[in-house]
Parts: structure tokens; sequence; C-alpha cells
């Protein structure tokens, strides 16, 4: 009798566990990965649960075009995951919901990302909807067995764009390299330099307004290097409108001498090129107004048609604490944008002697980055600054057009996006 | 109403009968439902109920979405639902047709839009009278009596079976920088060749490729064309000792001319729709020199992060009325064909 009654017991603690189990709210993220932190984030959500069983985390992993394509109708219609990671942040702020109500600590989030709150909320707001996962910055990249072999030494901090083109062609022309110096095919990596030189992008009214001597002064040069076999035509004008095109490849088979791109290479760089050569992240390049990259990244936000606000924001809070990014930083080999993180350095864990470097250089140069470069990822109208200054400038490459008929093209373009968006 | 008429006597007929059961019964299920619609629509009325199924697909995966199309090409903002969109009437097609020489793209607002309707137009008349051409002697050539005549049919049908993406991408990496022809031509000691980064050398490219892609399809009409000619005219022809010459723009030529005229159309309605192993290949440039109107529509409707979906929509209901006009010209040709092989 005895027996039966602690087997019936049993099985009701069995079955009031499982119902517990099963009342479990469910808060789902949707997560693209360009490396391995899909399974990063998969281990640190385990713990999560193990700590927090009254929430269970879905994590849909999808391709990068789910969230730049079927996302943003999602959100028109009011639908969409609980919590995505996203880059385009800024231009769908509007459906991101506000966690300061929801969070233990609201002004923890707020001091650790001061820096990129604003890419991802809409302007004059202080709303809380998420945090950068990572932050990236443009910059150089150096094949530096290729300097070593030329007897070049690679430019320091300081050194001016033209030293660093000088440079390059010195060594491509050295080594018989057919490319000097890759640039990626993208406005947001033409801007870091343009803003080096002087332009301002933004008028006085916030509008934009682009085409000034310092952004000028970039097109110049980058039309010039073209011109002088510095820089490949394939890249720049080998493609049409915004296509984005790099030269990883050229750069991983040591065909390049410095290839301008950011620090999200590193990894992919470290797995393919091996102990093949050595390469490095360089200091950024300087103009006579600032010596800065680009910065950006992804963020994970919360939507905010989300039905449980409350264990979603414990979730993002606890993606975003100290520990959490340390360790996701550490084992993605991400720069991390909490800043009590990057202040007190990561241990990256790879054991390239290359991925180590070229990852302190790039952390060095995300505080050291210009307040206007920090400023257009929370600028409305920068994508649109960028789309039209690639595929301008694309034309001015290609041959079809000249520079002067590329600027007024680029005010034009940005001119009539403007107003359609305005509408 | 028909009924299955039934053989007597014979292993085979009461074989077929067993196998006729099935059907057998399933008629006699619908018999009375089909009763029912056929008293209901009256006989007339059966043809539109049998096509009333095609027509719905038809109408939920093509004309609804036509009707879309031209809602959007009606309205601007950046909104991708209806409510968020105003209604702005003729503007996009204003924007897009606002031109100051429609021979000089550099004039004209959208000149990106117009340096793809030049594009394309040039890649039309030159894809498709190569297409034309070598599908034309491909399909000679295969119609002859050879050895493994069979397997050569294969080899130049195999391109079609390709995605037109892999298409893209195997030309891609035989055409770039370090690709395979490159790397012949510096094994033979010339010098390398950007040809994706020359203008005149990508749209060659692409041009090629395209009929590389598409001239076992077109082959495969035209051999048919050429097997269905009597070959008794040739026996008369060689009998009368004409030339060969002679031969092809006597007997062959005309008699294929029905063949030949569908390929011609068929080949323009696809030419004009470029899109996918042309983007691959070289992403429209360099610059915009093989940017066709497809991926101007892609690029001003998807690709930037303002979607100006109402532009693009314009763009491609100007670009369906070609289509239109094309499909009607076929439709035309076919008909008068039909009325002359049953006169």
């Amino acid at each position: 009798m005895k027996g039966l009654r602690r087997l019936a017991c049993g099985a009701l603690g069995l079955a009031l566990s499982a119902s517990v189990a099963h009342a479990a709210t469910e808060v789902r993220i949707m997560w693209y990965s360009d490396g391995n932190e899909g399974e990063v984030l998969q281990d640190l959500i385990k713990r999560f649960e193990s700590q927090n069983p009254d929430i269970k985390v879905v994590v849909d992993n999808v391709a990068f075009g789910v969230v730049k394509d079927q996302l943003p109708v999602q959100l028109e219609a009011g639908r969409g995951p609980d919590i995505v990671r996203v880059v385009e942040l800024k231009s769908q702020a509007r459906h991101w919901l506000d966690l300061r109500p929801h969070l233990k600590d609201p002004a923890s989030l707020e001091k650790n990302f001061s820096n990129t709150l604003d890419w991802m909320r809409e302007d004059g707001s202080n709303a809380l909807p998420g945090f950068m996962t990572q932050l990236t910055i443009t910059g150089p990249l150096v094949n530096t067995t290729l300097f070593e072999q030329a007897g070049v030494p690679v430019p320091g901090a300081k050194a001016t764009w033209d030293e660093w083109a000088a440079a390059a062609k010195k060594v491509a022309d050295s080594q018989k390299i057919p490319i000097a110096l890759a640039f990626d095919r993208s406005g947001h990596r033409f801007m870091g330099p343009a803003i080096s030189m002087g332009a301002k992008v933004m008028g006085p009214d916030g509008k934009p307004a682009v085409v000034d001597e310092g952004f000028k002064a970039m097109a110049q040069r980058i039309a010039d290097w073209h011109k002088n076999g510095i820089m490949p035509r394939e890249i720049w004008g080998g493609v049409a409108g915004t296509t984005y095109k790099g030269a990883n490849e050229e750069f991983v088979n040591g065909q390049v001498a410095v290839y301008f791109s950011g620090s999200w290479q590193v990894a992919q760089f470290s797995q393919k090129i091996k102990d093949n050569f050595d390469w490095s992240a360089g200091p950024e390049p300087c103009g006579p107004a600032a010596c800065t990259g680009m910065p950006g990244g992804a963020g994970l936000v919360a939507v905010k048609y989300t039905k449980s606000p409350k264990e979603v924001a414990r979730v993002v809070e606890y993606l975003a604490s100290e520990p959490v990014v340390r360790e996701f930083s550490e084992r993605t080999l991400f720069l991390p944008a909490h800043q009590g993180v990057a202040a007190k350095g990561v241990d990256f864990k790879s054991s390239d002697p290359n991925v180590k470097k070229s990852l302190d250089v790039f952390l060095n140069a995300t505080r050291t980055a210009d307040p206007l470069a920090l400023k257009m990822q929370s600028y409305k109208w920068s994508g649109t600054i960028y789309a039209a200054v690639i595929s301008r400038l694309g034309q001015v490459v290609a041959g079809e057009a000249q520079l002067a008929d590329a600027y007024a093209r680029i005010e034009e373009d940005i001119k009539q996006k403007v107003a359609e968006a305005s509408r | 109403m028909s009924t299955i008429t039934e053989v007597p006597g014979g292993q085979a007929s009461s074989l077929s009968s067993m196998l006729a059961l099935p059907f057998r019964f399933l008629m006699g299920v619908l018999n009375a439902p089909m009763g029912a619609v056929q008293r209901r629509f009256g006989i007339a009325g059966m043809g539109a109920v049998f096509l009333a199924p095609n027509m719905l697909i038809f109408s939920v995966f093509v004309l609804i979405p036509v009707a879309i199309n031209l809602a959007y090409s009606l309205t601007g903002g950046t909104a991708i639902f209806f409510d968020d969109r105003h209604f702005v009437g003729l503007e996009q097609y204003q924007t897009l047709l606002m031109c100051g020489d429609y021979a000089a793209p550099s004039t004209c607002l959208q000149d990106a839009f117009w340096q793809s309707v030049h594009n394309t137009a040039f890649f039309v008349l030159v894809q498709v009278t190569m297409l034309v051409l070598v599908s034309l002697g491909t399909a000679l050539v295969l119609n002859r009596e050879m050895r493994a005549r069979g397997f050569w049919r294969g080899v130049f049908f195999f391109p079609v079976l390709l995605s037109p993406v892999v298409v893209g991408l195997i030309w891609k990496w035989i055409l770039q920088r370090d690709g395979l022809l490159n790397a012949i031509l510096l094994d033979f000691g010339f010098e390398r060749i950007l040809w994706l980064a020359e203008r005149n050398w990508a749209m060659f490219w692409a041009i090629f490729v395209s009929v590389w892609a598409h001239l076992g399809f077109y082959a495969l009409i035209l051999l048919a064309g050429l097997q269905a000619i009597p070959r008794d005219l040739y026996e008369a022809a060689m009998m009368d000792g004409t030339g060969r010459m002679r031969v092809f723009w006597r007997i062959t030529l005309p008699l294929l001319w029905p063949n030949l005229l569908v390929v011609i159309i068929l080949a323009l309605i696809k030419a004009v729709q470029i899109f996918d192993e042309a983007f691959v290949l070289t992403g429209g440039g360099p610059g915009t020199s093989t940017m066709f109107i497809t991926q101007y529509i892609y690029e001003t409707g998807f690709a930037h992060v303002l979607r100006n979906l109402g532009l693009a929509s314009a763009a491609s209901i100007l670009m369906g009325i070609v289509l239109v006009g094309l499909t009607a010209l076929q439709l035309v040709v076919s008909n008068r064909r039909a009325r002359k092989e049953a006169a």
C-alpha cells in the first residue's frame, strides 16, 4: 500500500513538473550567422534556460537574406519573432520594443552600450531596444609578408592615405603582384576615408549634404588610384548599381598588398590563409581631418509585437551582461560593443597570432573612431548616401562618367530618395 | 454519355476490362455531381467549368500579381503595404520617361533605366540573331548522318539543363582575373585580359554565355522541323543535280520557316527578360554596361535600403507591355500558320 502511495506521489510530481515545463514561455530569436556565432549563442542560451526554467528560448537560424528581405514584410504586418539579430537597425527602429520598463537594471544596459544605442532607436528617443552583439570597424588589412619581402615598412599610425597608397604600390611593383590596394565596393567603406579627408556628410539642417571638399578629395583619390593601376578596376568598376564586391579571395591568394575592408574578415582570413603568409590589421590611414574607420555591426533587438515583453527583457539582459558578452566575443572573435568589456580587453580564443594582433588593432580603432563616423550609424539617410555614392563612383571608375557628373548625380539620387521616403 | 465498349472473349480483353474497373468506378462516382453541374450550366457552359480550376490558378499567380503591380506603380513612398503608401497617379511613369534625349541616357532623370533599356535592346538584337543562326547551324549539323549522333545531340542540349546561376558561376570562374582562360593565355605567353572589366568584352561574354546556355533548346525545335521535311524532296533535288546551297535556300529554309519564326519570337521574349545568368556573370558591370532592365527593376525595388517599389513596378509594367507585344506577335504568327496548314 505504501509503495502504491509512493508511486502515485511520484507520478503526480512528474505530471506537475511536466505541466510546469509545459507552461514555460517561449521566446523566439531570429538569428543569422556569418561564422560560429550561432553555435556559441546556443551554448549561452542552454545555460540561460537551465537558470530560468520558466522560459524556453527557440533560436531560428536563418540565412542573412531572410532577415534582409522577409523580416521587413513581417514587421510591416505587425508580426515577426520576439527578438532578432539585424544589421538594418535604424531604418526599422519604429518596430523595436522599448525594454526599459521590463529590465531589472536598465541603467547598466544604458551605460555599457551608450555609444551604440542611438543606432537602433528613433531620433530623439531614449528607448532601450537591445544591444549590439558585435562591433565592426573598417580598416586596412596588410599582407605583412609581402611588405617584409619588399623591404617596405608598413605605414604606422598617423600615416596618410597617400603614404599608404604609395607604400602599397611599391610592394606590388617589387613583388609583381596584380593589386596594390583593394577597397571593398561599398559606400560604407568609402565614407570613413572621406570623413578623414574632411567630409561633413550632413548639412546644418540635418539633411544630407554629401558632396563637399573633403568628399571630393577622397573621390578624386579613388579615381586617380584606379587610373594609376593602384586599385583594380574590376572591383569598383566591375559591377553595377549598389552591388557589393570584395577582394577577399585575392587577398587570401596573396595577390593584394593592402586590402581596405574591416574587422569581420579576421576570422575567415585566419581560417583560409593559415600559415601561408603573415597578415595583420594596420592603423587607420589619416587625412587632414581624422584617422578614422567606419563602425558598424549587428544588433540584437526586441520586436514590438512580442506577446512576452518581460521574458524577452530577461533574455536580452542576460545576453547583454558582461560575462556573456565577454565569452561571446572571445569565442566568436567579434569586437565587443560592451564598453566595459572593451575597456578591459578581450582574450580572443585563437592560436593564430595574426588574429590577436589584428583584433587588438581594430579594437583600438573602435575607441578612436571619429564622432561623425559614429553618428553616421544612427543617421537616417546613411544607407541612401552609401547607395548613391557607390553606384556613381563605380561609373567613374568604369569610365562611364566624369567626377563632376558623378557629384551632380549623387546629390540628385539622394534628393530623389529622400523625397520618395518623405511622402 | 460515352460508355466503355467491352470486346467479348479473349484474355487480353478481360484484362483490359479489369484494368478499366477503377476508371469506371471513378466515372460512376463523378457522374452524379457532374450531371448536376451540367444541368446547372448547360452543355455550352461545361467548357468554362472545366477551365475554371486552371483560370483560378492563373488568376492567383498571374492576374492578381499583375493588378497589384499596376496598383503599386500608381503609388509612392517606401512603405510595403498599400495603407501606408500614397496615390501619385502616373508620376512614377513620368519619372521614368523624363528624358532630354532618349538616345543619350545621361540626359534622362532615371539614367540607369534608360541605360538598361539601351543595353537590353542591343543584347536582344545581337543575342537573338546569334542564337538563331547558331541554333540553325547546330540543327543542320545534328540532322546529318554521323557517328554517335545521339551523343552529340545530348552534348548540345546539356547546358539547357543547368540552372542559370550555375551557368553564370561556371563562366565567371573561367573569365575572372585568375580564371581558366587567363591561365591558358598566360601559359601561351600572352598578356592577361580582364574579360569582365572591359565594357565590350563583358557584353560579348554576356551574349556568348547566353547563346551557349540556350542554343540546345532552340536547336531541338529546329531539328524537329528539319526532320519533318519529306526526304523525297531532297532526293528529287539530288536527282535534278541541285547544288547544296540552292537546296538549303529553296527547300530547307522555306519549309523550316514556321519553326524558325517560333524560335525567333521565343528567343526574343526570353532575351528581353535576361537577368540571372548575366547578373551572376557580370553583375551589370563594368559600370552599367551590362545592366539590363530586369536588373534595374531588382536594384530599384529590392537592393536599396529605401525600396522604391512604385518606380520598380512602373518599370516592370513598361517591360510587361513590350513582352505582351512580343507574345501577341507570336500568337498572330501561330494562328496564321495554323490557318495556312488547315487550308
